[in-house]
């Protein structure tokens, strides 16, 4: 079966094996050769491929038991995140970190250690992971957490599906009053003043901003900052307090088929930038309002099958996270690069990351910077070039985002990548779990 | 238990699962009865976690005939809706080569299905109230050469489902025959094509709770499926007979 990322590109021809329940997998799974793990195919580049075999989880998405006490979810590895919205959010819980799209799975989010809109607060989603079972290189189930297994465990989250096929994990949700967020926008001209809002602006459990990538000179940077939290059920308007769970229901868009690749060009998205920055003007010039989880999480969600706005090629995804020390220079530098090139990148966010420690994941104390750009002949130059910037400013890269990154380029980055493929060797895992983007990066 | 409930037969299916999610989600207690109820207990799980409501796992085998009177007898209260997903597709030619194998099909699609709603049909009778549902097969409208053996249990199955609805009227039962045509579901290796022709799972279930609560007899999960039957039932003998299909 012909497989790719969200970004389809690259693709590849895939053998699939769906298990249907926890007890057949190991018996599923082939007996030699190796194997990737696969949930809703929203990692961008090939991180869940493997012509050999890959494992289609979505059939495991059985939620096990929920204790209403801690928040505490065990549940297979399958289920959607939107599921686990669905269910919980009615009773008072949420995803304690959601990355920007519900269209994910359990494992999928572990295996990538995603991050949202509030990790300068509380990190990372491993850090709500109570524990992990994993079928490892000898088909044999293996629980892992911070007491047992623990470098397994450590390394299973952000470890990308490369240390077994995760089964069923223990996720801690999020106690909340309401599915609204009272957001507040904030407008800035320049990067030097975002990111002293960013600073500023802390407090706020949630914060995350659109930058204009095409702003040039003076205007690089020109952004809008999204600040938001959970509202109280005595913030929503009287309408709402008596079922504060429920959100309107949005009319699912679809984009049918894959759009000429000239629909994003340096003008239509200078159009696009423009009327964004105008709205966002005025909704900073109103306060805070009030928008669902939805809206305020999911924007794109709402429109199935978004990436086919970039056209038959593909797009691909670009991000980086840049220390703190080196974040003004690196980001300007960044930008400036991506403007120059012309490359229409209508979604370029930029947001500060708190500290974390961790074996392999992303995440680190800085800012990090995300963009998009349809695959044309001069992507691939692009997107190297930044990727030299971002590493001669200390930066590394997010490989749920990535399909381009050359070993090499891996190795300079991320002093930690040699440590994980050493452990990968050590465990016997590499020649059992394997992706074309793990062989590419050589882990 | 308090509330309505639901017995669901043959509960290890994808259509049942489905079934179970959408009757629990509407408030339903769930009766899943299944010859390995065991394997299911991560389903029950999911079902008990995703919507609160109450799940027991029943063990049930429909071709033991001598033991639906005694299964029947332990439902206390007995339930207010019955689901027969109970259904065995085999190889048509390996059917054809292996009387055993034709009869476990028939059997299972029929004889057992059918003698043991009659059974239920009885006490919901004397109860004065009662939904009988079958999920039965498209198959069953006419029987075809690549698949008789399975068309013909099911044309059993409808045909049984038709007179039971007949003599439970009066009675204030109702029985619902339902023909979902191709289903993207275990049975069909997940690979059933093509598109426009196969429903879901869950497409059945929503028909299903759907057709039961506006009182419908006979539904077609799809409604392709009518017009298709309709022109193969139209298909004369004498050509029908050098069709290969």
């Amino acid at each position: 079966m012909k497989l790719a990322g969200w970004g389809r590109m690259p693709e590849a021809e895939c053998r699939v094996i769906t298990p249907g329940r926890a007890s057949e997998i190991a018996g599923a799974l082939p007996e030699d050769g190796t194997l990737i793990a696969r949930g809703m195919g929203r990692s961008y580049g090939d991180s869940a491929l493997n012509p050999g075999a890959v494992i289609d989880m979505r059939r495991l998405n059985r939620m096990l038991s929920f204790d209403a006490a801690s928040g505490q979810l065990v549940a297979e590895a399958g289920v959607v995140l939107a599921d686990i919205i669905d269910v919980f959010l009615p009773r008072g819980f949420f995803p304690p970190v959601t990355p920007g799209t519900k269209f994910v799975t359990l494992g999928g989010m572990i295996a990538a250690d995603v991050h949202g809109k509030n990790h300068h607060q509380v990190g990372s989603l491993g850090n709500f992971i109570d524990w992990i079972e994993l079928i490892g290189a000898n088909n044999q189930l293996i629980r892992c957490s911070r007491d047992e297994n623990a470098a397994l465990f450590h390394h299973s989250i952000g470890g990308m599906g490369l240390t077994g096929v995760i089964i069923r994990a223990a996720l801690r949700l999020q106690r909340v009053e309401s599915g609204w967020i009272r957001q507040k926008t904030i407008a800035y001209e320049g990067l030097a003043a975002l990111l002293e809002g960013l600073a500023a602006f802390e407090d706020h459990p949630y914060s995350v901003a659109w930058v204009d990538c095409l702003a040039r000179g003076g205007a690089i940077g020109r952004s809008l900052l999204y600040l938001g939290e959970h509202a109280a059920v005595d913030e929503l308007p009287a309408r709402h307090q008596a079922a504060p769970f429920h959100v309107p229901r949005r009319k699912r868009l679809s984009v049918p088929c894959s759009l000429p690749s000239f629909t994003l060009n340096r003008y239509s998205v200078r159009l696009f930038n423009n009327l964004i920055y105008a709205m966002g003007k005025r909704a900073a010039a109103k306060g805070s309002e009030l928008v669902d989880y939805d809206r305020y999480f999911y924007p794109l969600d709402r429109i199935h099958h978004w990436n086919r706005i970039y056209g038959r090629k593909g797009l691909m995804q670009f991000q980086t996270v840049l220390p703190p020390d080196q974040a003004a220079g690196g980001l300007h530098a960044l930008l400036q690069a991506t403007a120059e090139a012309g490359q229409g990148s209508f979604l370029s966010v930029l947001k500060k990351f708190g500290p974390q420690e961790s074996a392999f994941s992303f995440p680190m104390a800085g800012y990090t910077l995300t963009l998009d750009f349809p695959v044309n002949k001069g992507t691939m130059a692009l997107v190297d070039k930044l990727t030299e910037i971002a590493i001669s400013h200390g930066g590394r890269f997010y490989l749920a985002k990535d399909a381009r990154l050359s070993a090499a380029a891996l190795a300079a980055s991320d002093e930690r990548a040699a440590a994980f493929a050493a452990f990968r060797r050590a465990q016997k895992l590499e020649a059992r779990f394997s992706s074309l983007q793990s062989e590419r990066l050589g882990l | 238990m308090t509330g309505k409930s639901v017995l669901i037969l043959g509960a290890s299916s994808d259509i049942s699962i489905a079934l179970a999610h959408k009757y629990s989600a509407e408030g339903y207690d769930l009766l899943l009865a299944a010859r390995d109820p065991d394997a299911l207990s991560d389903e029950a799980a999911d079902l008990r976690t995703r919507h609160g409501g109450n799940v027991q796992l029943l063990t049930f085998d429909v071709l033991d005939y001598e033991g639906h009177g005694d299964f029947i007898a332990q439902l206390s209260p007995l339930p207010d809706v019955v689901i027969s997903v109970i259904g065995l597709m085999t190889e048509q030619a390996s059917g054809e080569q292996n009387p055993a194998e034709a009869r476990a099909m028939m059997e299972s699609n029929f004889v057992g299905p059918a003698l043991f709603l009659g059974q239920i049909a009885e006490a919901f009778k004397q109860r004065g109230h009662g939904v009988i549902i079958g999920i039965s097969s498209v198959a069953g409208d006419r029987g075809r050469r690549s698949n008789y053996l399975y068309g013909s249990s099911k044309a059993g199955f409808t045909s049984f489902l038709s007179g039971l609805r007949a003599a439970c009227f009066a009675a204030g039962v109702s029985v619902i025959t339902v023909l979902p045509g191709f289903v993207n579901a275990r049975m069909s290796g997940y690979r059933a094509k093509p598109k426009l022709l196969v429903a879901s799972p869950e497409a059945v279930a929503e028909a299903v709770y759907k057709a039961q609560v506006k009182k419908r007899d006979v539904i077609y999960v799809l409604s392709i499926w009518r017009y298709i039957m309709l022109v193969i039932k139209g298909i004369p003998e004498w050509l029908f007979k050098r069709l290969s299909f």
